[in-house]
């Protein structure tokens, strides 16, 4: 009965959808002065739907969670015997959940939006809620025809299949949602451009709304990326922290794109400038969440990220990315040369560095995305080729240098227009900084290129982030300016964490038997025993090893090589030993016929800055919506507080006797 | 010029569009073969699964080419291929299989219910074997030949289109 409550629930929602999308169209071509008759739905559409989808999505979570076996999502993809918090986080561990994830995080944002958006003019929002109704009522049809997570088994079962392995991680838990609700808060940013352009109303003022949206999508897309990152590291166990998977790279470029959006989206809102260039943006980014969800679900590239991998979904998804993205991309050519020119500035300015950057950006998306998309051209060809490392990070970094460069320098500029000479001692400290750590490092030794690079730009970046800070009294700095110092400081910790990785991480495979020692860095690390355990769901082979640290007191390490019987399936556990300053990280793999285990041991030096760094720019992200969201509340009273004086004045002025004259 | 610029993103997406949607026509191999095919079983001895058949070992595979089951009371496309194997085994195909991680009775409450094809059903409780021969789920098929030697795999439940496939491959592994 639930079930079939979640089912109807998605089916009104579907319905009221497609009331929103007919009466937000209908207002667009309402006669000036005049409303439409249909206009006052659109909104408390979006509202209710929100309400439903979400209650859809809340009575799957309830089936996951008391193991409803008779519905075939819980059979094919849980286990009785399951621990509860993954039974939990099963319910968006498969394809149909996290899909129904996707349009409950979907219609929830539309009816924030249409609930609480009261600045634009109306005919603009319609519009805007009008693709937003497009948009959902398309993954409405996706679940509901070709993915519908409340389907019964016609007898039920006595036992469920379990939940890959691999998802059996608290990473699991927040990774995937906080990256769908980053890729819907960018749908809500093309809902706004499309409402927007088909109106005529780019302009500072919508792009005050849009830039919340955007913020806050990218704040939860760098987050997700973050932990990801985290997860790949700690549980593939294969020591790398990125590793330009298709999958990745598909979490990786709508966060480019949205970076790029949500610097020029303050640029459109500070100064009116790039306003075809913003709406472009826009529309790029969510179909670049559109394309990853199209890349994951299909199965047309190979990835180490093994979903349940299906073409039909792969060819309904991809018609939708047609419709949406097809349909924006139309709409812009037809109506982009309408929007009228922003504001000009000079090449020497704040936006000038903004619009460098931004194009370096768009470059780097563009390398990551023929880098991902290549092995499909050539699969057409017959030719099976993979793109890694090799390929991407020399591609990347001729792009990410020159931008991490103008990225310490663009802060400091003027709006408008400025003079070079005007910061020439910033100028000076960021290029001795640059050139001073890369020969500081290099005479300690040989190291390839890149790390060594990034060592140089880190340093200067930490130090030109906190530079607009200088002179400034630090309590009257907006918020917003502080969320760019910590955001932009958090891309130094972090490429300092990557150069590091890069440059100075110790590696050691050894065959050892119980009682040997093996040394990396100044650790010793002595296999004590294998012993194996038992875990709810899986059994392990188990290492103790005991790490000392210039013979100091030993710390106990236990990673593990798990096999899980449903579904079977072997993993490595690593384990860890965080230091401040990195992390040694340890995985055991087979046992040798002689009877010596494999242990593989890398040493790697503030390795943990690369997430720290994730982190504080995640955290600049929150200040930057907190500091624009306070702004916009002192506006939004001082609007009402002054309406209500001219209210008061104009009653005043009616009831008290006219002066004479 | 202007006018021009502003179809180039549309006129990228549709070029990627197109070759998505040519390659989601071609058919794709997303299985893990096993490495193990031509290669010969690797040396095993399986207690019993239940109490009504013996269990299983490598020295089974002798005298004909023989069907390897891996399967499990526990298993929802294992339900889905019982008739299947059944259909095979009124066909003079002899099948030993081997569950994976499971206990007696379940064993036999499951083949109770659905039917037992096989002659003889190993335990393998911590999938040492499974693993042996390059299994990465359950179910799967193998056929052995007389020699012991690892023919032919296929993965997944046993559909109705498959009985053929799997007794044309026994024919050639003769």
């Amino acid at each position: 009965m639930i079930a079939e409550i979640g089912l109807a629930a998605l089916w009104l929602a579907a319905a009221l959808a497609v009331l929103q999308l007919v009466s937000g169209a209908a207002s667009l071509r309402a006669v000036p002065g005049e409303a439409n008759p249909l206009a006052i739905y659109t909104r408390p559409a979006a509202v209710v739907q929100a309400f439903l989808a979400v209650l859809a999505f809340l009575l799957l979570l309830r089936a996951f969670a008391v193991t409803d076996l008779s519905l075939k999502l819980v059979a094919t993809n849980s286990h009785s015997m399951k621990p509860f918090i993954y039974k939990l986080t099963g319910t968006w561990g498969n394809h149909e959940g996290s899909m129904l994830l996707w349009v409950g995080v979907l219609a929830a944002s539309g009816g924030l939006l249409a609930a609480f958006e009261k600045r634009l003019p109306e005919r603009t929002m319609s519009a805007t809620l009008a693709v937003q109704g497009f948009v959902a009522l398309g993954f409405y049809a996706f679940l509901l025809l070709s993915s519908n997570p409340f389907e019964r088994l016609p007898v039920p079962a006595v036992e469920g299949n379990g939940l890959n392995p691999l998802l059996q991680d608290i990473g699991l838990a927040i990774h995937p949602p906080t990256l769908y609700a980053g890729y819907v808060g960018l749908s809500v940013a093309f809902s706004l451009a499309m409402g927007a352009l088909m109106t005529s109303e780019v302009n500072p003022a919508f792009a005050r709304v849009m830039r919340p949206w955007v913020l806050g999508a990218w704040v939860l897309l760098t987050l997700g990326i973050t932990a990801g990152s985290y997860w790949a590291y700690y549980e593939l166990g294969w020591g790398g922290w990125w590793f330009w998977d298709p999958v990745e790279n598909a979490s990786l470029m709508p966060w480019l794109a949205a970076t790029a959006l949500m610097h020029s989206v303050s640029v459109l809102a500070a100064r009116d400038a790039l306003r075809t260039w913003t709406i472009m943006l826009g529309v790029l980014a969510f179909s670049m969440s559109m394309l990853g969800t199209f890349l994951v679900r299909s199965g047309v590239l190979t990835s180490v990220h093994a979903f349940a991998v299906d073409p039909e979904r792969g060819a309904f998804i991809l018609g939708l990315l047609g419709l949406y993205i097809g349909g924006a991309f139309t709409i812009f050519a037809l109506r982009a040369g309408a929007v009228a020119e922003g504001k000009r500035f000079a090449v020497t300015s704040r936006e000038g560095a903004l619009v460098f950057n931004n194009v370096m950006l768009s470059a780097i998306l563009a390398i990551v995305l023929l880098g991902t998309l290549y092995p499909l051209l050539t699969e057409a060809f017959d030719v099976r080729v993979s793109v890694g490392p090799p390929y991407f990070n020399p591609a990347g970094a001729i792009f990410a240098i020159p931008m991490l460069l103008v990225m310490a320098v663009g802060p400091l500029l003027r709006w408008k227009s400025d003079k070079p000479t005007r910061i020439q001692f910033e100028l000076l400290l960021i290029a001795a900084l640059v050139i001073g750590v890369i020969a500081l490092v290099s005479f300690f030794g040989q190291f390839p290129l890149l790390p060594l690079l990034g060592l140089g730009l880190a340093a200067a970046l930490a130090v030109a982030a906190v530079l607009p800070l200088r002179g400034r009294k630090l309590v009257r700095v907006p918020l917003s300016t502080w969320g760019m110092v910590v955001a932009h400081f958090g891309i130094a910790v972090s490429l300092f964490g990557m150069a590091c990785e890069g440059a100075f991480s110790q590696e050691r495979l050894a065959a050892v038997s119980p009682g040997g020692t093996e040394q990396i860095s100044d650790f010793a690390v002595t296999l004590e025993a294998v012993t194996p355990i038992a875990g709810p769901n899986w059994t392990a082979m188990e290492a103790r090893l005991a790490v000392r640290q210039n013979g100091g007191e030993p710390v106990i390490l236990t990673p593990q090589a798990r096999s899980f019987w449903s579904p079977p399936q072997s993993t490595s556990e690593s384990a860890l030993l965080t230091k401040w300053n990195g992390q040694l990280y340890a995985v055991i793999g087979n046992q040798a016929e002689d009877g010596r285990w494999q242990i593989r041991i890398w040493w790697k030096p503030f390795v943990t800055f690369i997430w720290y760094g994730g982190l504080l720019i995640g955290l600049g992200g929150i200040l930057a919506i907190a500091g624009r969201v306070r702004v916009d509340l002192k506006r939004r009273s001082a609007t009402a507080r002054g309406t209500q004086r001219r209210a008061d004045v104009e009653a005043l002025g009616a009831a008290a006797p006219q002066p004479a004259e | 010029m202007r006018k021009l610029t502003l179809w180039l993103p549309l006129a990228l997406f549709a070029f990627f569009a197109g070759l998505a949607a040519y390659m989601l026509t071609q058919e794709k191999d997303q299985f893990v073969e096993s490495t193990m095919i031509g290669q010969p079983l690797p040396e095993f001895a399986l207690q019993p699964a239940f109490d009504g058949l013996p269990g299983a070992s490598k020295a089974d595979f002798t005298g004909k080419p023989k069907l390897l089951n891996i399967w499990a009371s526990w298993c929802l496309p294992c339900i889905a291929e019982a008739p299947q194997l059944e259909a095979l085994q009124k066909q003079g195909v002899e099948i030993i299989g081997i569950a994976i991680r499971d206990k007696p009775e379940d064993v036999a409450g499951f083949l109770a219910k659905y039917g037992n094809p096989y002659t003889r059903v190993g335990s393998d409780k911590i999938s040492e074997v499974q693993l042996g021969i390059g299994s990465s789920g359950v179910p799967e098929t193998f056929v052995i030949d007389a020699k012991g030697v690892i023919r032919y795999q296929h993965i997944g439940d046993v559909g109705a289109d498959d009985v053929p496939v799997l007794l044309a491959e026994l024919e050639k592994a003769q």
